[in-house]
């Protein structure tokens, strides 16, 4: 644990390609494995430094909110009271009650049954699409990292082909073609259009950890690329891909309920944003029928706190500062210090650097 | 390095000027940085071939026949008429593929995107324009708003870290999160049907006729103003985040210690130094999201039924014109790849590295 974070604040402070990377002011994740050591506990202490990013309260209180969401999705037959799809001609649009809790909808179904049922959808599309994603991520992002001339570039300029061309009307002409697209099909397209924010931030990443010693030792140890790749750079990727696969299941889950919505995707299955396609096709929102607009779109939105959560909790194990920051400025207050009183910030050190004030000296990159 | 100055519009060189004049004020050799336009030139054309290369496809992967479509809802169109109609959108397969490839692309050069058969046989090109400045205008209204404020907002969320303007975030970030279309119904459902502040959808009151005079003005100001607010709230979170991250690890740059050891005014240090740093990465974020603002304006537009592109493109959906879904489609990319040219110009602007590369 202790070297963890001791490579940890390394990382952050190297900042070689933060100039050039582009937006994500992070990209720097400890060499948390630098040693060659043997035998198999080392691997096992490599797993568990590799999952070190969900190791705060964030990403647990993240994590314990998805896990939740995972288990409705699983046990919804069980936990819904009725078939979400039970028409009930005798209670149409009746607010909560002890027999239907979240009330029902225009033809009497259960919505509480229909939300713990639309769960499922959700989460199987999300994750699906999260995994085609990252997959496609990893192999572009890390290969164009590493190799270099032409076939870098080429990659980085496909990457940013798919970066600049907008998902949703693609997404939206794509599932046309399809008379009555089936889950999978939606998980796939969601996951083609979405893996090119990952691949930049893990090219990014790969080319500087490229030059790094560890990876250049392994080289010249004449261990085969594959080794290197997976060995050697995946474990310091972990926390970006790890942080890539959380956005892309946050984008997947925002564009399955928006595409159902709109209504190119069959009102047939039932997830959230059918649900509130039906409700806003039945006037739920000018009849103010609460009870049947508010919990769909309220499950949207707490997955999605549950998901930024995870990743607060991932940047700011790749950032320290993140963290640190609030801290360090809380505890000079506590002490009567103001962080941004010039006095308490002068370092002894400094003097050389004060003929060098042109606006921007800073992330320099390596030129 | 000077292989690549034909590419370059003369209106990019322009705003250079400005810039590097801006530099040489202060002692340094800047030129223009024609190596970094180059390549972005050239990325734009191949993104903007791409763009054009997938959307020749998309027709060809189409299942169903548009013209059958619109047959079956007009009786009274006779075979021959059918068959022009087939040629004009392209749906004739006589040809091989490659030469409709190249007379797609002849068609484009002259400026000819097909006939919309939804919006009774009017030219593609003028059913579009007449939505873009709708689109634009609101959008492109709502996402500076959103930026200015997200971007202010964030620096000084981070220059008061660890105060309570830190539970910004959390807030920002959480309305974020929320689906775009349900915070729009929400917020119909509550300020136009409960409230009555705002009508409901529509860009102007039934029964107005466009023209520059005041009514008709503040009638489109009173329809937009309820899209654009929803836009802000829930676009302001990735901005703000985004800012604050960027500026807490400037502000524990060396350069800005010094600045503040020299008794440089806190005002001074905070936007002339950290904000000034900090704002790189959002103007390249900025112009990496083009893409889904303009995805999620399709989604606003749909709520309120905004007269604009994005509500053209599912109208065109549903009823399976694919010549105009095909030129929505290309209108959006190209507007997205002049956004991001735009952004381009800013950032070069804004940043001395990029035009002190070639030095």
């Amino acid at each position: 644990m202790s070297t963890k974070t001791k490579t940890q604040a390394t990382g952050a402070r190297t900042g070689a390609d933060r100039g050039t990377d582009g937006s994500r002011p992070a990209t720097n994740v400890p060499a948390a494995a630098v040693g060659r050591e043997s035998g198999g506990r080392v691997f096992l202490s490599k797993l568990g430094s590799a999952f070190a990013m969900f190791r705060n309260r964030k990403s647990v209180a993240g994590l314990a909110i998805l896990a939740f969401f995972v288990l409705i999705a699983i046990f919804a037959d069980v936990l819904a009271p009725f078939s979400p799809t039970q028409v009930d001609n005798t209670a149409r649009f009746q607010p909560p009650s002890a027999e239907h809790w979240l009330g029902t909808t225009h033809i009497g179904e259960d919505v509480l049954s229909q939300v713990i049922h639309g769960t499922r959808g959700v989460v199987v599309v999300g994750f699906l699409a999260a995994l085609i994603a990252t997959t496609i991520a990893i192999t572009v992002g890390v290969i164009s990292g590493y190799v270099s001339g032409w076939k870098s570039e080429g990659l980085s300029a496909l990457t940013n082909v798919f970066l600049v061309i907008p998902g949703l009307p693609l997404i939206i002409i794509v599932a046309a073609m399809f008379e009555d697209p089936p889950l999978w099909v939606i998980a796939a397209v969601l996951g083609l259009i979405g893996w090119a924010w990952g691949a930049r931030v893990l090219r990014a990443q790969t080319m500087s950890l490229r030059n790094r010693d560890f990876i250049q030792a392994a080289r010249a140890n004449g261990e085969p690329l594959r080794r290197i790749i997976t060995i050697e750079m995946l474990p310091n990727l972990m926390a970006l891909i790890a942080a890539s696969f959380v956005g892309t299941v946050t984008a997947a889950i925002l564009g399955l309920t928006t595409l159902s919505y709109i209504g190119v995707i069959p009102v047939t299955t039932y997830n959230w944003g059918t649900i509130l396609n039906w409700a806003s096709a039945q006037g739920a929102f000018q009849q103010n029928q609460w009870w049947w607009y508010l919990p769909p779109g309220l499950c949207i939105a707490i997955i999605g706190v549950a998901l930024s959560l995870i990743n607060f909790g991932i940047d700011e194990y790749v950032n320290p500062r993140l963290r640190s920051a609030g801290e360090r400025a809380r505890a000079m207050k506590k002490k009567g210090l103001d962080v941004n009183e010039p006095v308490t910030a002068v370092r002894p050190e400094m003097d050389g650097l004060a003929a060098h004030p042109t606006p921007a000296p800073a992330d320099k990159g390596t030129e | 390095m000077t292989g690549v100055q034909p590419q370059l519009a003369e209106l990019d060189t322009d705003a250079l000027e400005v810039g590097t004049t801006a530099t040489s004020a202060d002692g340094g050799r800047a030129r223009v940085p024609w190596r970094y336009l180059g390549r972005r030139a050239a990325f734009y054309l191949f993104t903007l071939w791409a763009a054009i290369t997938i959307n020749f496809f998309l027709r060809r992967m189409m299942k169903g026949d548009a013209v059958s479509q619109y047959l079956s809802r007009n009786r009274n169109v006779s075979p021959e008429a059918a068959d022009a109609l087939r040629t004009l959108l392209g749906l004739d397969s006589d040809k091989s593929l490659l030469e409709q490839y190249l007379d797609y692309w002849v068609l484009l050069a002259q400026g000819d995107l097909g006939i919309s058969l939804l919006h009774g046989l009017r030219p593609v090109t003028e059913v579009v324009s007449g939505a873009l400045p709708w689109t634009i205008g609101l959008v492109g209204v709502a996402t500076i708003f959103s930026f200015a404020i997200g971007t202010v907002g964030g620096a000084v969320v981070g220059w008061r870290r660890g105060s309570r303007a830190d539970a910004l975030i959390p807030i920002t970030t959480f309305l974020s999160t929320i689906p775009y279309f349900w915070l729009g119904l929400l917020a119909i459902a509550v300020f136009s049907v409960n409230l009555g502040w705002f009508p409901i959808g529509k860009a102007y009151g039934v029964g107005m006729r466009p023209g520059w005079n005041a009514e008709f003005i503040g009638q489109v100001l009173h329809h937009g103003a309820l899209p654009i607010a929803t836009i802000v709230v829930a676009s302001l979170g990735g901005w703000m985040l985004g800012m604050r991250n960027m500026m807490l690890t400037v502000l524990d740059e060396d350069y800005i210690t010094v600045a503040q050891a020299k008794g440089m005014p806190n005002q001074r240090v905070l936007w002339g130094y950290a904000a000034r740093n900090a704002v790189l990465p959002q103007i390249q974020s900025f112009a990496l999201s083009i893409g889904f603002i303009v995805g999620g304006s399709i989604v606003m537009e749909m709520v309120f039924s905004y007269p604009g592109i994005g509500k053209l493109l599912l109208d065109a959906t549903n009823a399976k014109d694919y010549a105009l879904m095909q030129g929505v489609f290309l209108v959006i990319t190209i507007s997205v790849l002049v956004a991001n040219i735009l952004a381009d110009i800013v950032y070069a602007f804004l940043d001395p590295r990029t035009r002190q590369a070639g030095v």
